[in-house]
């Protein structure tokens, strides 16, 4: 005779928030950081997968079950989110992802060809990695630098306009690490810590702004003439 | 009176390497717009934002005066600011995010002051990493100066600012998309009425939503007050703007000019803006505000960069981006271009929008490689119709959001402007550019 099947433990038991295991303890309190900025916790979901992606270079599974306990959501709403924006990867990507823009002002500039190019000397077609794991291509669309065309980012850093030829440099550079002080890994987005409120006092600040309001609504109800009855 | 003369507002700062830095701004007048509004009350700065009749520089249009007029009596109110630049062909906010973020600081400390908000959120598209740096940056030390944080300048004004990157959707830039975005979800744009940010805005609060250009603006309208504002420009659209000038130029960038006074000629040919089309050729169509907005040709090129000239004209100034196409370029190609980009922006709430656009891009990428039939024109239209019925100017629309009608202007532009060119492509089974 079998043992009967323990009784499942309720759904909600799978969603309490656990304590994260994936992302590292620095990552875990710069996450903390973010989250104290936000009047609601969600509101750091995307900051944190960014910084997710900082630690791993790609948006992993393990690291989507930390945020949504951070966050007080479901992984799979995580994911839900984060599939919708172009910047977080859910799958693995290379060191540099190196996108190139072939939206109007570039495809006017020659985008195209120079992605026909990227793409026959990288061996992979747009959206996938070298072997070595070092560059995915992107074709990206308008990144916001239309005045030197055909706009090329690796790691969101921009590199300028770029010709077949100073495109296979660039390559062999990144592939060589030396334009590693300038770009950043794949997944390291803000270089720049806040340095200052911190511990967010926009709560505080919210509350005095209540209490100014109706100290100046009971100033004016107490200024404002009796109403004169049946007049 | 040059092209050149009127006043640089936002654009100042622009020659100098530093132009960033604390230091910089200091040297060159910066807070000091902040401090005289911090000496005048939050009425009075509105008032002085009202009568400079400063038109929001997002792309809409919209009077800023009049958007904060809208703001929701609420004891939580916020201000976000949109910094998700990504309209195809602008780049003028990655200039100001890059290049100034203390005036955008500034002109946000003023906004939030005049609106008495307590917390601000600078929303930045994630691609800009070296802007969101500079952006961070500077909220540091302008919190270490007293521009920022609790009793700015000894006002006993106090106001919280927060840098938050997006992820990258082009739908982000549309405000109630933006806001959903913030709050930690996809961005999807919510429906108006009832969702106007004024009313139920972030988290359900009363919220304005500006540009980084219209929030960069606000340091020297305080400094100049807004009557001087008011004076450049013509009709309703007054001060100066930054147009974007991309394509077949020989010198495409971002131009501070005069609206309404400056045309679209002066732009694209005076030699100190764009300098005229390279290589002896001519100019075959212009874009005038941004991939949403229907092309024009060249017999409207003495248009002035005015916001109702253009919209009389039967298209929009929108983000101030103007796109030159030289007359070796195909419409074709072009126009699926911006359709492809749509399709692939669409967020896909609305079906006339999802798939409205990857229909149109699959019918318009099958003209251009040589497959098209000759139905195809009709189909195009047919399906735009579907999106936007009518396919007048100002749209119609079918869905939640201004995407889905911003979907057909290049298709129908392309087709009306152009007709012959499609007819060649599916006659000769291909594009006669190549």
């Amino acid at each position: 005779m079998t043992e009967p099947t323990p009784i499942a433990p309720p759904r909600r038991a799978a969603l309490a928030p656990a304590a994260p295991t994936h992302l590292s303890p620095d990552v875990v309190s710069r996450a903390q950081q973010l989250i104290a900025l936000y009047p609601e916790k969600r509101s750091a979901l995307i900051p944190l997968c960014h910084l997710a992606q900082e630690q791993d270079g790609w948006l992993t599974p393990e690291a989507m079950v930390d945020i949504a306990g951070l966050v007080g959501v479901t992984p799979g709403e995580v994911l839900g989110t984060a599939s919708f924006y172009d910047m977080l990867h859910t799958e693995p990507v290379g060191k540099y992802v190196v996108a190139v823009c072939t939206n109007i002002a570039c495809l006017l500039g020659g985008a195209a060809e120079l992605l026909e190019h990227a793409e026959d000397s990288l061996g992979i077609g747009a959206g996938g990695t070298t072997a070595d794991g070092t560059v995915t291509l992107e074709e990206a669309e308008c990144l916001a630098d239309c005045d030197r065309v055909p706009c090329v980012q690796v790691n969101h850093r921009y590199v300028g306009a770029q010709t077949p030829e100073s495109f296979d440099q660039l390559i062999a550079d990144l592939r060589s690490g030396a334009r590693d002080g300038e770009i950043p890994p794949h997944g390291t987005l803000i270089r720049v810590r806040r340095a200052n409120g911190l511990a967010v006092e926009s709560e505080a600040i919210a509350d005095e702004r209540r209490a100014e309001a109706a100290a100046r609504a009971a100033r004016d109800e107490a200024a404002a003439p009796t109403e004169v009855k049946g007049a | 009176m040059a092209i050149t003369d009127p006043p640089k507002i936002v654009t100042a700062r622009m020659g100098h390497d530093d132009s960033h830095t604390l230091e910089r701004y200091l040297a060159t007048g910066g807070y000091d717009g902040l401090r005289k509004a911090l000496a005048m009350t939050p009425e009075a700065v509105a008032a002085e934002v009202d009568t400079a009749s400063l038109l929001g520089r997002g792309g809409a249009g919209f009077p800023a005066g009049r958007k904060w007029s809208m703001l929701r009596k609420a004891p939580v109110t916020y201000l976000v600011v949109n910094g998700d630049e990504s309209e195809p062909a602008t780049f003028k906010d990655h200039l100001l995010v890059e290049r100034d973020p203390h005036q955008l600081i500034e002109g946000v400390v003023i906004a939030a002051y005049a609106l008495q908000v307590t917390q601000v959120f600078i929303f930045i598209r994630g691609e800009f990493a070296l802007g969101l740096e500079r952006v961070q940056a500077a909220l540091n030390d302008a919190y270490a100066h007293g521009a920022v944080g609790r009793d700015i300048f000894g006002s006993g004004f106090s106001v919280d600012v927060v840098v938050h990157p997006g992820a990258g959707a082009y739908i982000c830039g549309e405000e109630t998309a933006l806001l959903e975005s913030l709050e930690g979800k996809r961005g999807w744009p919510r429906i108006k009425p009832p969702f106007f940010p004024a009313a139920i805005g972030l988290y359900g609060d009363p919220t304005v939503v500006n540009n980084v250009e219209t929030m960069s603006n606000l340091p020297w309208i305080m400094l100049n007050g807004g009557a001087a504002f008011a004076a450049l420009g013509g009709g309703r659209s007054t001060g100066t703007r930054l147009f974007a000038l991309a394509g077949h130029v020989a010198n495409p960038g971002v131009y501070e000019l005069e609206m309404v006074t400056t045309t679209f000629n002066d732009l694209i040919n005076a030699p100190v803006l764009g300098g005229g089309i390279p290589h002896g050729r001519a100019l075959k169509a212009f874009i005038p505000g941004g991939v949403s907005a229907p092309w024009f040709g060249p017999d409207q090129i003495d248009l002035p960069l005015g916001q109702d000239e253009v919209a009389e004209a039967g298209s929009m100034l929108g983000s101030g981006s103007i796109v030159v196409m030289d007359d070796h370029t195909c419409a074709v190609r072009a126009a699926w271009r911006i359709t492809k980009f749509f399709s692939r922006e669409s967020c896909g709430q609305c079906t006339p929008c999802r798939e409205g656009s990857g229909w149109l891009e699959r019918i318009m990428e099958r003209i251009e490689r040589g497959d098209g039939r000759e139905e195809d024109l009709d189909l195009l239209l047919d399906a735009c119709d579907n999106i936007s019925p009518g396919l007048n100017w100002p749209p119609q629309q079918t869905t939640i959001c201004v995407l889905g009608p911003s979907i057909p202007s290049s298709i129908s532009s392309a087709i009306t402007m152009f007709r012959d060119e499609f007819l060649v492509h599916i006659k000769e089974g291909g594009c006669p550019y190549e």
